[in-house]
C-alpha cells in the first residue's frame, strides 16, 4: 500500500449510529443473489476485470507448515503473477500487473519482505492471536509491533468476537483503537470473523465500531471460520462502510477473504463493489481479495482469453 | 475494440449481448406470416389479413401476425367445444401427463422463449430468463399436479367449458401460463388471444402444444387486436371469460358479458402502495423499490408505484433511492447487464410522457437518473416524483411505466389510510422489522396480495388477484382453480318459472282478510292491534324515506299487511350503516359464531310464530311451513359452525417464506333474496355473508317481505351488532340496481330473474364489484346441496395472500 493513501482517522464511539440498525436477511440475500445476474462482463472486458481482480489479491499463505522457502515461492509469484506471454498478449507488457500484497504470519514477514524488496508489493501480516484472537491484549499488541518492526506495512488484526456477541461496544472500540496505535504507520485491516458473528446486524455493528476505531479496511473472515466471505455478508459490510463514509467523509477499504477461489468469484465481488460503492473502490487501495488459489484460476481464464484454448494449470507457475 | 489497458481505467461493463440467432432463424421460417392455431393446426395463410409485430427496442419488424376475425374466433370456439367433450372426460391423471409434458418442453425451450419474449416485449433478458420463463414452467408443473388431484380435491365440481382468455403484453408467456395451466388442469378447453403487441411467444407455445401432442382443439390461439378480443368475449359458445389487462377494458367486458351466464375473472390495474416504516431496513427497501417499479419498465399491474415513506426517514430514504437510481442501466434488453429495457410500444411511451408532464405541471418534483439512454427505440428513464399528494394525477392514475411517486406519512394509521386511498386493490408492499406492525398493516390494507419486506414475489402455488377495481378472481394456487370449475349443483339448476311481478301498489287495499296479517285465525270482533313492518337500518327500525307502503298479499291474493316501499335513499342509508359496522369483520370468529348460535336459539323460540306466518302468508301447509322454519334454524346452526372454521391456507411457495392465504370478508355485501322460500331464502343468503364477517344490506322477497321484517326482531334479540344486517323492502330489481350502482358495496348477490341478473351484472361494472347471480334459475332452498355449502362461504370471502419471508 502506498504511503500517500489517506487513512481513516476514526471517530469517537457513537453507538447511536448503529444500535438501531435493521438488516433484513431475505432482502440482503435477494440483492446479493441478483447482483451477478444483473451484470455480466464478457471478452476483453472480462479479461480486463480479471486483471483488475488480480491486482487486488492479497496473495496469502497462513498455514502451520509455512517456511521461508514456501513464502519465497509465493512472493516470486506475487511479483510475476502471469506468464510473460499472457501479459504481452494482453498489451500490458510495459506495466505488468502484480498482486495487491502478500499476506503471511508475523514470523514469515521477514522472508516475505526480503523476497519482495523493490517490487512495491507490501507485506501484510496477520496478528493479534490470529485466528481466534483470544490471547491477552498486551501480547496481541506486542505481536502487531513485532510484525511492523519486521517490515509489515499492513496488519490484518482479528477482533474479539465475544465483544460483538455480548454487545460490548466500548471494549471492542478500545481494543481496535489500541491496535491501530500499535500499527503506527502500517495500515490496519480489521477481520470481523463474520462466520462467528452469525447475524447480519452483528456484522453491521462490528463493521461500524471497527471503522470508528480507525480501521483502514474491514475484512470479512480469517478463512478459518465455518463460513467465510459470502456476498450477503459483504453487502452488509459495504452498506456499513457507505453509511460511515456518508457520515464522516472517510473512505474505508473492504476485503473479503476465505472461500473466494475462482475467477468467477472475483468478478462477482468486483460487480458488488462497482454497484454498491462505485469505481473509486475498484482499486487495491480500497479493495482487496484475500485468496490463495484464485490467482491460478484467473491466470487460466486469461490464457483462454488470449489463446482461445482452454488452459492447464501445469503450464502456469505455482504460487 | 478497446484495449485492456483502457478498460482497466474505465472499468465499464462493456456489451454483453445475448445471442438471438435461433430466434431470428425461427422468425425467418415464419416470414410469410404467423397464422392462428385452431384445432391443432396453424390455419392456411390464404385470405388472411396480417399486421406487423415489432421489437420496441430497435423499432424493427419481427414478423406478421394474423388479425383474427369473428369467423376465426367462431372456428376456434367450435374446435374447443368439440375437444371439450373428450378432454373434460379424461382422467385427471391423463391431463396431468399433458401438462407435465408442456412444462418439460418449456424448460427445454427456455432460452429460446426468453430471447423471443425479450425481442417481442422489450423486457431485459435477465427478467425473461430468470423470472418470466422459469415461472411459466413452474406454473405448468404446479398445475400438472392439480390435474392429478382435481377429482379428489375438488369433489362436486366440474370444468366450466370453453374458456375465452385474453392476456396482456407485459408478461406475455407468463400470463398465458397463468390462464392456460389451471384451465387445462380443471378440464376446460381454450381459445386464447394474446396481446397484439406481443403475440409471438403464444405462437411458439402453440408449436409446443403440437410438439407434445396435445389433442386438437384443446388449446386454440387466435391473434389480433381488441376487435378479436371483443369477438371472443361476445361469442355465445364461450362459457368463461378470463381477462388480464386494463380496468377500462375489464369494465367493458363486465358489461358485455352481463346476463350471458359466462363465468368471469378479471385481473386489472393497480396503483399499489409501497410502505416504508422508520424501522425498516432502508437499503433493503431501496432494492425493493427497484424490484417494484423498475422491474419490467414498471409495466406491471402490481407495481409498487405509490411509495409511502414515514416522514422521519423520508429524506434519508429518498437520498438512498436516488443514489441507487444512478446505477440502473437502461438499454438494449438483450444485453445481459441491462436493468431497464424498452417500453412495449410508442403509444405506451407517449402515455407515460404525457402523465409525467402532467405530474410536473401539477407541482411534483421529478428526479431522473443521469443514466445514459439509448438513442433509438422506445425507452423511458427510471423516474421518481416527490412533492406529490393523493390529489396529484400521478399519485392516482396507473402510469404503467418506470415512474414511482413518493408521499410521506406520520403514523401507521395514516399509512393505512393513504394506502387504501385508491380505487384499486391489487397489491401492497410493507417494509418494517416489527412483526406486529407488518401483520397489522397486512391485515388492514385492501389488497389481494401483500408482500412484507419483499415485493413482486410470484409463485404458482399462491393466489394472485385484486380487491376493488383491480378485479376479481384469483390466479394460482388452490383458490385459482375455482375460477375454472363450476359447482355441479349450480350447473344443474334449471330455469325457474319467472315469478309473477308483485303489484307493489301504494294505494289502500280492500279490507284485509280476517286474521291474515297475523296468521292466527281470530274469530273476534275486537280488531288485532295493527302492526307496522319497517325497514331495518343500522340496528333500528326505520320508516321508508318515500313515506309509502305497499300492500302485501297472501297466497290467495288477499291483503295481508303492509311493507315499506324502500327507495334509493333507503339503500344509501343502509349501505352507510353497514359500512360503519366495520368492526364486525374484526371480532373473533368465535364471537360471530356465538351470535349466530344465539340467532338460531331465538328463532327456535319463535318458531311457532314464524311457521304460522309462513302458512298464512304463502299458503303452504303447516307441515311445509314447519319444514322451512326448521331448515332455517338448522342452516343458522350450520353457518354458526362454519364461522370459525372456513380457514385459509399456508401455501408452499419459496423456501423460508410463509405465504398466508387468508379468507377475508368483502365488507358491505348486497343480498337480493328470492321470492320463493321467503324466510329460508333470506336466511340462506344473509347468514353465510355475516358468518364470514361481511355486513349485509338485504332486499327480501318483494311479495313476501314480512318474514324478513319479522326476522329483524330476532336479530335485535340476538346481539347482532347494529348495521351488520340491514333490511330494505320494496321492488327488488329497482333496489338491486341501486345496490349494483353503489361504489361502497363490494359484492352483490342476486337471486331472481334472468333480466334482473343481467341488470345487476351490467351495473356492477361501475366499481367492478364481484357479483353472484342466479340467471333466473331456481334452487331448492330446502336442499342441503343447493341451499347451503362451502360455495356460499367462498362467495362471501376474497382471498388475500400475504408473503412473509423470514430469517435472521
Amino acid at each position: 500500500m502506498t504511503g500517500n493513501a489517506r487513512r481513516n482517522e476514526g471517530t469517537a464511539l457513537k453507538p447511536e449510529m448503529f444500535e438501531s440498525i435493521q438488516v433484513n436477511l431475505s432482502a440482503v440475500e435477494r440483492r446479493a443473489g441478483t447482483l451477478t445476474t444483473r451484470r455480466s462482463v464478457k471478452k476483453e472486458y472480462q479479461a480486463a476485470w480479471l486483471v483488475k481482480a488480480l491486482t487486488c489479491i492479497d496473495l496469502t499463505t497462513l498455514a502451520g507448515d509455512d517456511t521461508p522457502g514456501r513464502v519465497h515461492r509465493l512472493a516470486m509469484k506475487a511479483r510475476k503473477p502471469l506468464r510473460e506471454d499472457i501479459v504481452e498478449a494482453l498489451g500490458l507488457a510495459d506495466e505488468p500487473p502484480k498482486v495487491g500484497a502478500v499476506c503471511v504470519y508475523p514470523t514469515m514477514v521477514a522472508p516475505a519482505v526480503k523476497a519482495l524488496r523493490g517490487s512495491g508489493i507490501p507485506v501484510a501480516s496477520v496478528a493479534t492471536g490470529f485466528p481466534a484472537g483470544l490471547t491477552p491484549l498486551p501480547q496481541r499488541l506486542a505481536e502487531i509491533r513485532y510484525a511492523v518492526e519486521e517490515g509489515a506495512e499492513e496488519i490484518d488484526i482479528v477482533i474479539t468476537r465475544s465483544h460483538v456477541l455480548l454487545g460490548e461496544w466500548q471494549a471492542l472500540y478500545d481494543e481496535v483503537k489500541a491496535m491501530r496505535e500499535a500499527c503506527g504507520h502500517a495500515h490496519l485491516k480489521a477481520i470481523l470473523g463474520t462466520g462467528d458473528l452469525k447475524t447480519l446486524r452483528n456484522v453491521y455493528k462490528a463493521s461500524m465500531v471497527a471503522m470508528m476505531a480507525g480501521a483502514d479496511f474491514i475484512k470479512t473472515s480469517t478463512g478459518k471460520e465455518d463460513v467465510n466471505a459470502t456476498l450477503p455478508v459483504s453487502l452488509t459490510m459495504i452498506r456499513a462502510l457507505r453509511d460511515y463514509g456518508e457520515w464522516t467523509g472517510e473512505k474505508v477499504g473492504f476485503k473479503p477473504a476465505g472461500g473466494l477461489k475462482t475467477a468467477k468469484d472475483s468478478l462477482a465481488w468486483l460487480i458488488l463493489i462497482k454497484e454498491e460503492l462505485g469505481n473509486a473502490w475498484l482499486d487495491p487501495h480500497l479493495f482487496r481479495i484475500g485468496a490463495s488459489s484464485m490467482l491460478a484460476d484467473i491466470e487460466r481464464q486469461l490464457e483462454h482469453f488470449v489463446t482461445g484454448r482452454y488452459a492447464s494449470a501445469s503450464r502456469h507457475a505455482l504460487a | 475494440m478497446p484495449q485492456i489497458k483502457e478498460i482497466l481505467q474505465t472499468m465499464d461493463y462493456g456489451p454483453s449481448p445475448e445471442a438471438s440467432d435461433h430466434v431470428t432463424a425461427w422468425l425467418e421460417k415464419h416470414s410469410e406470416g404467423f397464422t392462428h392455431f385452431i384445432d391443432g393446426a396453424f390455419v392456411s395463410p390464404e385470405n388472411v389479413e396480417f399486421f406487423e409485430v415489432s421489437d420496441p427496442a430497435r423499432a424493427t419488424p419481427l414478423g406478421c401476425v394474423a388479425q383474427g376475425t369473428t369467423d376465426d374466433v367462431g372456428k376456434a370456439v367450435d374446435a374447443a367445444r368439440r375437444a371439450f367433450r373428450t378432454w373434460s372426460k379424461l382422467p385427471g391423471h391423463t391431463r396431468a401427463r399433458y401438462l407435465y409434458a408442456i412444462a418439460r418442453h418449456i424448460q427445454k425451450r427456455e432460452r429460446f422463449l426468453s430471447v423471443l419474449e425479450t425481442m417481442d416485449n422489450g423486457k431485459p433478458i435477465r427478467e425473461s430468463r430468470d423470472i418470466d420463463i422459469p415461472l411459466v414452467a413452474r406454473h405448468f408443473y404446479h398445475h400438472a399436479g392439480w390435474a392429478e388431484l382435481i377429482e379428489t380435491e375438488f369433489p362436486g365440481h366440474a370444468p366450466v367449458g370453453v374458456c375465452g382468455q385474453i392476456i396482456p403484453w407485459n408478461f406475455p408467456l407468463l400470463m398465458l401460463a397463468w390462464k392456460i395451466a389451471p384451465a387445462l388442469a380443471a378440464g376446460n378447453t381454450i381459445v386464447l388471444k394474446p396481446a397484439e403487441f406481443t403475440p409471438l411467444t403464444a405462437l411458439a407455445f402453440a408449436e409446443i402444444c403440437r410438439e407434445v401432442g396435445l389433442p386438437a382443439g384443446v388449446v386454440n390461439i387466435v391473434t389480433g387486436d381488441g376487435r378479436t378480443g371483443a369477438a371472443l368475449v361476445e361469442h355465445p359458445g364461450v362459457d368463461k371469460v378470463a381477462f388480464t389487462g386494463s380496468t377500462e377494458v375489464g369494465r367493458l367486458i363486465r358489461q358485455e358479458t352481463a346476463g350471458s351466464g359466462k363465468k368471469l375473472s378479471l385481473e386489472l390495474g393497480g396503483k399499489s402502495p409501497f410502505i416504508v416504516f422508520d424501522d425498516a431496513d432502508l437499503d433493503g427497501a431501496v432494492e425493493g423499490v427497484v424490484d417494484a417499479i423498475w422491474f419490467n419498465q414498471g409495466q406491471v399491474c402490481c407495481a409498487g408505484s405509490r411509495l409511502l415513506v414515514q416522514e422521519g426517514v423520508a429524506d434519508r430514504f429518498h437520498s438512498k433511492l436516488k443514489t441507487r437510481m444512478e446505477t440502473l442501466r437502461v438499454g438494449s434488453p438483450l444485453d445481459k447487464s441491462v436493468d431497464v429495457g424498452a417500453i412495449v410500444a410508442p403509444v405506451q411511451l407517449d402515455r407515460i410522457r404525457e402523465l409525467v408532464e402532467k405530474g410536473k405541471a401539477e407541482g411534483g418534483t421529478m428526479w431522473q437518473a443521469s443514466t445514459p439512454m439509448p438513442e433509438n427505440g422506445c425507452f423511458f428513464p427510471p423516474t421518481l416524483f416527490t412533492d406529490v399528494e393523493p390529489s396529484s394525477t400521478v399519485a392516482e392514475v396507473e402510469i404503467f411505466g418506470p415512474v414511482a411517486v413518493s408521499m410521506t406519512f406520520r403514523t401507521p394509521e395514516e399509512a393505512i389510510q393513504l394506502a387504501n386511498n385508491t380505487r384499486y386493490g391489487l397489491a401492497a408492499s410493507i417494509w418494517t422489522e416489527n412483526v406486529n406492525l407488518s401483520l397489522d398493516v397486512a391485515a388492514r390494507v385492501k389488497a389481494g396480495v401483500v408482500w412484507v419486506n419483499c415485493t413482486n414475489m410470484f409463485d404458482a402455488g399462491a393466489g394472485f388477484g385484486g380487491y376493488r377495481e383491480s378485479g376479481f378472481g384469483r390466479e394460482g394456487g388452490r383458490e385459482g382453480l375455482y375460477e375454472y370449475l363450476a359447482p355441479v349443483w349450480e350447473k344443474g339448476l334449471a330455469k325457474g318459472q319467472p315469478a309473477a311481478k308483485p303489484d307493489l301498489s301504494a294505494l289502500p287495499a280492500e279490507r284485509a282478510a280476517e286474521g291474515a296479517a297475523e296468521g292466527v285465525a281470530l274469530a273476534t270482533s275486537t280488531p288485532t292491534i295493527d302492526r307496522t313492518a319497517k325497514l331495518y337500518v343500522g340496528g333500528k327500525q326505520a320508516r321508508p324515506d318515500s313515506g309509502y307502503s305497499y300492500t302485501v298479499r297472501n297466497g290467495r291474493g288477499e291483503p295481508a299487511g303492509q311493507a315499506g316501499l324502500g327507495n334509493r335513499k333507503d339503500i344509501r342509508n343502509a349501505v352507510e350503516a353497514a359500512a360503519k359496522a366495520s368492526s364486525w369483520g374484526g371480532v373473533t370468529a368465535h364471537n360471530r359464531a356465538q351470535v349466530l348460535y344465539y340467532l338460531a336459539e331465538n328463532l327456535q323460540t319463535r318458531s311457532a310464530e314464524f311457521e304460522a306466518r309462513l302458512a298464512s302468508l304463502t299458503g303452504v301447509s303447516p307441515e311445509a311451513a314447519a319444514e322451512e322454519v326448521g331448515a332455517a334454524i338448522r342452516r343458522t346452526f350450520w353457518y354458526a359452525a362454519w364461522a370459525d372454521k372456513f380457514d385459509g391456507h399456508v401455501h408452499a411457495t419459496k423456501s423460508r417464506h410463509v405465504t398466508l392465504a387468508i379468507n377475508e370478508p368483502w365488507g358491505v355485501v348486497g343480498v337480493v333474496c328470492p321470492d320463493e322460500a321467503p324466510l329460508l331464502g333470506f336466511v340462506s343468503l344473509v347468514l353465510p355473508a355475516i358468518a364470514m364477517g361481511n355486513r349485509v344490506v338485504a332486499v327480501p322477497s318483494a311479495s313476501q317481505p314480512l318474514l324478513a321484517t319479522d326476522f329483524y326482531q330476532v336479530l335485535d334479540t340476538s346481539d347482532v351488532p347494529a348495521g351488520v344486517v340491514n333490511i330494505v323492502t320494496g321492488e327488488s330489481d329497482a333496489l338491486a340496481k341501486v345496490l349494483a350502482d353503489h361504489d361502497e358495496v363490494a359484492a352483490l348477490w342476486y337471486v331472481g330473474s334472468a333480466e334482473g341478473s343481467a341488470a345487476v351484472e351490467k351495473a356492477s361494472a361501475g366499481n367492478l364489484k364481484a357479483t353472484w347471480v342466479s340467471h333466473g334459475r331456481s334452487r331448492n332452498w330446502l336442499s342441503a346441496s343447493e341451499g347451503q355449502g362451502r360455495d356460499y362461504l367462498r362467495h362471501a370471502t376474497q382471498v388475500k395472500n400475504i408473503w412473509v419471508p423470514y430469517g435472521e
